[in-house]
Parts: C-alpha cells; sequence; structure tokens
C-alpha cells in the first residue's frame, strides 16, 4: 500500500543503516553524548533528591532556632531564657534542645547525639541508626561504650535500630535521655544546646526574632526560611557549584554540537549529491539527517538518563557525593528515594537533544541545496 | 518523446568565468529510441543530458515532456506533454525520480552500505513500502546476474560489476527513460559489449534511452537509432531523425 508514512518508514530505515556504516564514529560520538547528559542527569536527580530529603527533614524542623553566641561562636545556652521567650507575644512553644557529635576514635566514626523533646528512652539506654548499628556491630540489647568528656566509659544499652528506609535522617543518630547526654559532655543541667521556638502566626516570626534580639542580644534566632533558603543556595540547580559543574557540562555539550555541525566531510557531502541526483528532495535529505540526529540524541539521551538514574539512586551518586553531600558525619551509605523532576528532565530534553539535531540538519541543509547535476560533474 | 528548443545553459553568468554549456539546441528526441550524444569532452553532452533529466534548468529555451503525467499534473494538463523549463525544485525531483534513470560515469554509489541498498537507494523517498521495492531489487540483482553480492558493500565489486549495480539502480522505480552519461569511459572493451546488450534489453522494453559518450562501440552500435553530434555546446550533426 503506498502512504506518505511508508516515505517516513523507509528514510528512517535507510537513516539507521546509514548510522551502522559509521559504527566507530558514531558509538563514539554516541558515547560522548551519553557521558554528558550523564553527568547533567546524575546532578539533576542528585539535587532533586537531596532538595525533597532536606524538605522533609525541614518539614519538621521548629519556625525558628535560637543559638547564644559567645565571641562570634555558638555557645550553650540558659535553659531560663525558654521562660522568657515564652512570655513574648505571638510565641507558642519554646522547647530547649540537646545534641551534639560524638567521635568515636575506634571505629572512626562521627555519630549526631540527640536528645527528644519528650524522652525517648529511660537513662542508660539509647536508640540508634542503621549505620551506626553496623559500625559498632550492636544489635538490640547489645551494650555501646561510649566515652564521656572526662574519659570515663559510658555503658549504654541498644534498646532499638532505625530502619535502613530513613537513613539521611537517621543512619547516623544516636538518640539518648538528658541524663546520659548530660553525662556525656559534662553539660550543666542549666543548660540547652539551643532554643527550638515555635510561632503561632507565621507572619509575626521576624517581628518575634527582632524581640529575641532586642531582650537576648548574645543571641541569634535562625528562622526556617533561612534554613530552606541556604539548602538552595548549595543545591538549587541554579545555583551554587550546581551553576559551575552544569555550566561545564553544557560548554562540553556546546563544543561536542558545533564540532558535529561544522564536520561533515567530503564523503557525506558527496552522498548528499548522489542522493539528491537519483531523485531525493532536499526535504527527504533533511528528514534523513534529521532521523540521524535524532536517533543519536535520543538515545543517549535516554541512556544517559538510564545510567544517572541508576547512578544516583541505586549506586547514590558515588562519582560526586563526597563533594555534594557536604561535610557531615558518618558518611552513611544511604540510598536516596527515587525523585525525578520532570521540568528539569523537560529541561534537559530542549538543552541537549533539540540542539544536537538542529547542528546536525543545518550542514546537511547547506550541503542539500546544491544543484543535482553536481554529481553529474563529480 | 523529448523537445528541446533553443536550449541555453550558461554559467557564472554576469562573472568574469562565465561560459556557456549548451548553445541554442533545437532537437526532439523520440521515444523507445537509443540516440547517442557524441563529441569530445566540454563539447555540452553532460550538460544536455542535466537539462533533459530535470537535474537544473535551462538559461533560455524550452524543454517539454510528451507522454509522461506526473501525480501534480491535473487531469486536464499535459496531454500535448508539458513544459519542465521552469519548474519548481520538488516537481523536477519528483519527475526525476519517476520518469528518469541515471547511469554515471564514476558510477556514484554510495560507499559503506549493500549492493541491494545502493539499488534500493531512489525508492526510499518514495510512498511504496520497503518490501515491494525490495521484491523490485531483488529481481533486477538477479536479472544483471549480481544477487551474490546483494549484501556487499559496493567497495569490494570489481567495474564491471560496480555498472551493473549502477543499471539495477537506474532501473528500481521503472523510468521510461534511461540517462546514461559516458557508462563505458571505465570499462574495457568486453565490459562495454555487455553494457551494449543491456541496452538493447532496454530497447527491447521500450524504454527511451540517452546515450553520452565518445566510445565507438556504444556510437558506431547498431541499436543506436541515431546519433547527434556536438562540439562547442551546439549540435554539429543532428543524425537523421527517424
Amino acid at each position: 500500500m503506498k502512504t506518505s508514512l511508508n516515505r517516513h518508514r523507509n528514510i528512517i530505515d535507510f537513516a539507521l543503516s546509514s548510522l551502522l556504516r559509521r559504527k566507530m564514529k558514531n558509538f563514539s560520538l554516541l558515547a560522548v553524548y551519553t557521558l554528558i547528559i550523564f553527568v547533567i542527569a546524575s546532578l539533576l536527580f542528585f539535587v532533586n533528591a537531596l532538595k525533597r530529603e532536606a524538605a522533609l527533614v525541614l518539614a519538621d524542623a521548629p519556625d525558628m532556632v535560637v543559638q547564644r553566641l559567645m565571641a562570634g561562636r555558638h555557645d550553650l545556652i540558659p535553659a531560663a531564657y525558654a521562660e522568657k521567650i515564652r512570655a513574648l507575644p505571638g510565641v507558642s512553644t519554646v522547647t530547649p534542645r540537646l545534641w551534639g557529635y560524638y567521635y568515636d576514635p575506634v571505629f572512626g566514626a562521627n555519630y549526631t547525639l540527640t536528645v527528644p523533646p519528650r524522652p525517648a528512652v529511660e537513662p542508660g539506654n539509647i536508640l540508634v541508626g542503621a549505620e551506626v548499628s553496623l559500625n559498632q556491630r550492636v544489635r538490640v540489647g547489645d551494650m555501646v561504650a561510649f566515652r564521656t568528656s572526662a574519659h570515663i566509659p559510658l555503658l549504654l544499652t541498644v534498646k532499638g535500630i532505625y530502619p535502613a528506609a530513613s537513613n539521611l535522617v537517621a543512619a547516623d543518630l544516636v538518640v539518648m535521655s538528658p541524663e546520659d547526654f548530660q553525662a556525656m559532655f559534662n553539660l550543666p543541667a542549666d543548660r540547652a544546646t539551643d532554643l527550638a521556638v515555635t510561632v503561632a502566626n507565621p507572619r509575626e516570626l521576624a517581628t518575634v526574632a527582632a524581640k529575641i534580639v532586642e531582650f537576648f542580644p548574645d543571641t541569634r534566632p535562625i528562622l526556617k526560611s533561612e534554613m530552606l533558603r541556604t539548602y538552595d543556595a548549595i543545591f538549587d540547580w541554579r545555583g551554587g557549584m550546581m551553576v559551575v559543574i552544569l555550566t561545564a557540562a553544557v560548554l562540553s555539550f556546546v563544543i561536542f554540537a558545533w564540532d558535529k555541525a561544522t564536520g561533515l566531510s567530503a564523503e557525506e557531502r558527496r552522498e548528499i549529491g548522489i542522493l539528491k541526483s537519483i531523485g531525493w528532495e532536499t526535504a527527504d535529505v533533511l528528514y534523513l539527517k534529521f532521523w540521524e540526529g535524532i536517533v543519536i540524541s535520543l538515545s543517549a539521551f535516554l541512556l544517559g538518563g538510564l545510567l544517572a538514574y541508576g547512578h544516583v539512586f541505586f549506586f547514590s551518586a558515588s562519582l560526586f557525593e563526597h563533594a555534594l553531600k557536604g561535610w557531615a558525619v558518618l558518611y552513611p551509605k544511604f540510598k536516596l528515594v527515587p525523585a525525578v523532576d520532570s521540568y528539569h528532565l523537560a529541561v534537559l530534553f530542549f538543552l541537549t537533544v533539540l540542539p544536537y539535531t538542529v547542528a546536525t540538519i543545518v550542514p546537511a541543509w547547506l550541503a542539500a541545496t546544491v544543484d543535482p547535476d553536481a554529481a553529474m560533474r563529480s | 518523446m523529448i523537445e528541446l528548443s533553443h536550449v541555453t545553459k550558461s554559467y557564472n553568468v554576469g562573472r568574469n568565468n562565465q561560459f556557456t554549456a549548451v548553445d541554442d539546441v533545437s532537437l526532439s528526441i523520440e521515444s523507445g529510441q537509443l540516440t547517442v550524444f557524441k563529441g569530445p569532452s566540454g563539447s555540452g553532452k553532460t550538460t544536455l543530458l542535466s537539462l533533459v533529466g530535470c537535474m537544473s534548468r535551462p538559461s533560455s529555451g524550452r524543454i517539454r515532456l510528451h507522454g509522461i503525467r506526473p501525480a501534480f499534473l491535473a487531469a486536464e494538463e499535459g496531454n500535448d506533454g508539458f513544459d519542465i523549463s521552469n519548474l519548481p525544485e520538488r516537481f523536477l525531483t519528483e519527475i526525476r525520480r519517476t520518469t528518469f534513470g541515471f547511469i554515471f560515469q564514476q558510477f556514484n554509489l554510495v560507499r559503506g552500505i549493500s549492493v541491494r541498498e545502493n539499488v534500493m537507494l531512489p525508492a526510499y523517498p518514495t510512498t511504496e513500502s520497503h518490501a515491494a521495492f525490495q521484491a523490485r531489487a531483488e529481481e533486477l540483482l538477479r536479472l544483471f546476474d549480481i544477487s551474490r553480492h546483494a549484501a556487499s558493500r559496493v567497495e569490494w565489486l570489481s567495474g564491471g560489476e560496480l555498472q551493473r549495480v549502477a543499471i539495477a539502480r537506474a532501473l528500481i522505480n521503472n523510468p521510461a527513460v534511461i540517462i546514461a552519461d559516458e557508462p563505458t569511459a571505465h570499462l574495457d572493451s568486453k565490459l562495454s559489449r555487455e553494457f551494449m546488450e543491456i541496452v538493447a534489453l532496454f530497447k527491447g522494453q521500450g524504454k527511451t534511452v540517452l546515450i553520452a559518450s565518445h566510445d565507438p562501440i556504444v556510437y558506431d552500435s547498431r541499436l543506436a537509432d541515431r546519433v547527434v553530434e556536438m562540439r562547442d555546446g551546439r549540435i554539429t550533426v543532428s543524425g537523421p531523425e527517424p
């Protein structure tokens, strides 16, 4: 049956066989293209997943955290401040928090020690993250020996282990009672690490923060919105180190596409002349080059995207996790929960597949506008 | 019938290097016959064939085709032939693809793809199904005894085999007119005679054959119905019109 669909199917068929005859060239092209897509997509997936995790963490964060400053550095805050801040108009709750870091010289790991607002364990007991239990090789009911700041061993019983699914939040976590925490760090009972403040009306946050600073000049209120902004500045794909890496990858792509655009070989020009002389229209030649470009760029896009997905969500972005995950703690081997932003994917598609396809069509169009009788004279 | 009336083709018009390749040529070519264009290199044979084959447009003059009905013509048009001198490229391409089969001096086969694919090349941008023109290609490969090379790349073939592939390619869309530019230039006498046997086959099928050649095996052949001699872009001897 004669249909116009046949024409496109025939041209696609020839485009595939045309690509296969330059196996080495096209496979190396595909490899470079896939690598660039892989780097960019990995970054997008990674940052998006991290932002999602961070948003989950911050979702439970208080509206404001009040720290005390001493000589420009974070200092323990008197628990008595909590009562005075609670008395300020607009403030709902003020909770003194106890948390800190502990380096275990035996296992060479940092743990985050914390005391929940409502006691979760009795003195002498702890709850630990999955990585801590692996690291210490302990199970529920086992004893763990920590060393206090006075270098006295403190024996604690593991009462529970957080599941691995909560790894980003809990991998390095050790939850203990206030008494054990104070014993660990020789902390006075009337001091807290900081104060978690919630405000009834979010619009009053800035006013409440200003009043806290007015009444307690040695404190520093940190708003939740400021924490979010900091995360964005570091991890947003248009900000921070993302811009540097993304720019490098996009520039590589531009160079790559430019090279392709200017690299129509004499052999390819000759072929275009032959095709025109035996009855191919300029549009047919452009379709051919379009399909060749689409096959390469779409394959690279899908392959690079899939590899990036595997790299980020199955191998924990092992290529650049240390650069991007920050300085924290145990370097937990957590797996990010797959979170792909379709907007980012669409941007990536339009910034890579389309320019490459255009880059393959333009030189072909220039070559295809020659008179077909040129082939008679070659 | 192909009718040329005062056809001139000039290149680089208005520049210092302007030259006229075909100069005021008028000629009628009958259908179903072999017309040989004879003349030295640069005499305008190739240019004339490219004009007739819709590869380029004349600078002046008219070329009319009779007995051919391209799809773009309305039902009432073209009964007494139609002028191809000023057609847009799209229409010229369609006529070129459906009406003419070309055999080039250098064969102009595409390297890196198989013999079969080379033969099918002119049929790819058509609305026909791949299976249909592939079956036709296989038939042509059998006809020219090159089936065993169907899957081979063209760069592995000998000169004679290359030419048979080029001929098979010219026939894939079943054209009414075959145009061959110096088809025996790279062939020995034996292969040149074999080529003329294939030309006899074309004539037997009622195809019009136009050959530009300065090979006596071609222009002295008894198959030639007419020999047109050219020099400096003009016809010097137009041969007896049949």
